[in-house]
């Protein structure tokens, strides 16, 4: 972009009115892996591609898909270990409204705190925004919700989107199969069919990973037998 | 005093500032060493004429009686009205039962000031709950919000011990109370604090059963309130008495004895 020179320092606005950091922090989310949420009528689940760079290296030690609590779960494109710093922070939080109130946090005031981290980084002095971009599903008395965070730190709440390399087309197969009242178990089989238009190579139960949290509130990361199941159904 | 110091002979000293130094001795009550001893020992300083009352806990400096009950769909929140400074009565129409929200109430007993900060505290963070989650809040996270704002004070505490009442969701009556540093105690029946706390408990356990529809309610918190009153003299001076159900509020003041 044509301001470079207004790129070195975070908290400085370019002439064009943009925070440029946060434009690359959005680059950087955006040339990373592949990951969707779908919100169905009973539930919710996230997924995302899980390429590792080598076959030496052992895939049951990477977990893309973490819980916050045990009905809130989450998904992210870009780097790695930006979102667990974030994740750690986010456990916290929630931990200490627990602690205040006796009460487990709602989806949204978890989602507002964390997009709240996420906005100081954009505003302190000698940090950068977190290169990643959140996808934050949960089950609370509000029923099911999914929420996309952004570097920035603004927060929408989607029905169905996608993140990362592939998310144009990612979101243009989503609005054509999304319907409102979606049952979880055929939000999973679009989920897969998404992951499956872009990517590269065969798609197989250990490269992708699958999260998804029903009416019972209670989050789970699905284990490689159990993708392998619903890849068989969708194929 | 006087007989037990003797004159003594001094040099070249003028006789009216030796005089003054004895009667300053005397003052002192120093003896001369060969004089008798005094007949009378040492008496205590003659008691001043404002005189102070025998040392209250700062509970009771100010006087105060809390009771909450349960009854059917409907809870009763009840407390006296005097304000006192240990034995003097300063006001008789102090607030001591407090709205949160339309289905949520807190009584707070003890120290006066206390009780109206620790109010505005808790009203302050309700407001911005509300304002964050768009709802009130439920009687037990009220609670436990409260249970955690006077263990923050653990070591220097609010001389207050709260009685919370309120609907739940589902219009089914909470109440507990808590010690001054957030020791919770949950009741299904009556929950009481205050100076008068001894005798509310035995008025209450006998007065109350359960599944009372307000009207009834009403009654018996009123009775039990005033007779628990009236056995501590720093309570009382009327009561003010609240009936919560899930479609009205009916507040009353209670005439009782003004003493």
């Amino acid at each position: 972009m044509g301001d470079s020179q207004y790129s070195f320092s975070l908290t400085t606005f370019s002439p064009s009115g943009k925070l440029v950091q946060i434009e690359h922090a959005l680059t950087a989310v955006g040339s990373g892996q592949t990951s969707l949420g779908i919100k169905a009528a009973n539930g919710v689940v996230i997924a995302t591609e899980k390429k590792l760079p080598s076959i030496l290296v052992d895939e049951t030690s990477v977990q893309k898909i973490q819980a916050l609590t045990p009905n809130i779960g989450v998904v992210y494109s870009g780097m790695g270990p930006d979102f667990r710093v974030l994740v750690r922070k986010s456990r916290k939080q929630a931990q200490q409204y627990y602690r205040l109130y006796k009460e487990t946090i709602p989806v949204t005031q978890l989602v507002r705190e964390t997009a709240a981290v996420m906005q100081e980084f954009t505003q302190s002095g000698g940090v950068r925004p977190f290169g990643v971009s959140l996808l934050i599903a949960g089950y609370d008395d509000n029923g099911p919700q999914l929420y996309q965070v952004d570097p920035s730190g603004s927060y929408f709440s989607w029905k169905a989107s996608a993140m990362g390399k592939n998310v144009s087309n990612a979101k243009t197969f989503l609005e054509k199969r999304y319907t409102e009242d979606m049952e979880l178990d055929d939000a999973i089989h679009t989920a897969i069919l998404t992951l499956k238009e872009g990517y590269e190579g065969q798609i197989s139960s250990n490269n992708i990973e699958i999260g998804i949290i029903r009416s019972d509130r209670e989050f789970k990361v699905l284990s490689p037998a159990e993708i392998k199941d619903f890849l068989e159904e969708v194929e | 005093r006087v007989s037990g110091i003797q004159h003594r002979q001094t040099a070249s000293y003028p006789a009216h500032s030796v005089l003054f130094i004895f009667r300053i001795l005397l003052l002192a009550g120093v003896n001369q060493p060969d004089s008798p001893s005094s007949p009378f020992p040492p008496s205590p300083p003659p008691p001043s004429q404002s005189s102070s009352p025998p040392a209250m806990s700062i509970f009771e400096y100010n006087g105060s009686a809390v009771v909450a009950m349960v009854g059917k769909n409907c809870f009763a929140i009840a407390s006296d009205r005097r304000l006192g400074v240990q034995l003097q009565t300063v006001a008789t129409d102090f607030q001591r039962v407090f709205k949160i929200h339309d289905k949520l109430y807190i009584g707070l007993s003890g120290l006066g000031t206390d009780a109206q900060t620790l109010y505005q505290r808790l009203v302050f963070r309700h407001k911005l709950y509300q304002l964050r989650e768009e709802r009130d809040m439920k009687p037990e996270t009220f609670a436990s919000l409260v249970s955690a704002l006077l263990y923050e004070k653990r070591f220097g505490p609010y001389f207050c011990q709260p009685v919370i009442a309120g609907l739940r969701e589902n219009n089914e009556p909470f109440i507990c109370t808590m010690d001054c540093i957030g020791a919770k105690e949950l009741a299904k029946d009556f929950v009481v604090s205050g100076t008068a706390a001894e005798s509310l408990y035995g008025a209450c356990e006998s007065m109350y059963k359960p599944d009372m529809e307000p009207e009834e309610l009403f009654e018996t918190i009123s009775q039990a309130l005033r007779s628990s009153v009236d056995r501590d003299c720093l309570s009382g001076w009327g009561g003010y008495v609240l009936i919560v159900t899930p479609t009205e509020v009916r507040e009353s003041v209670i005439k009782g004895r003004m003493d």
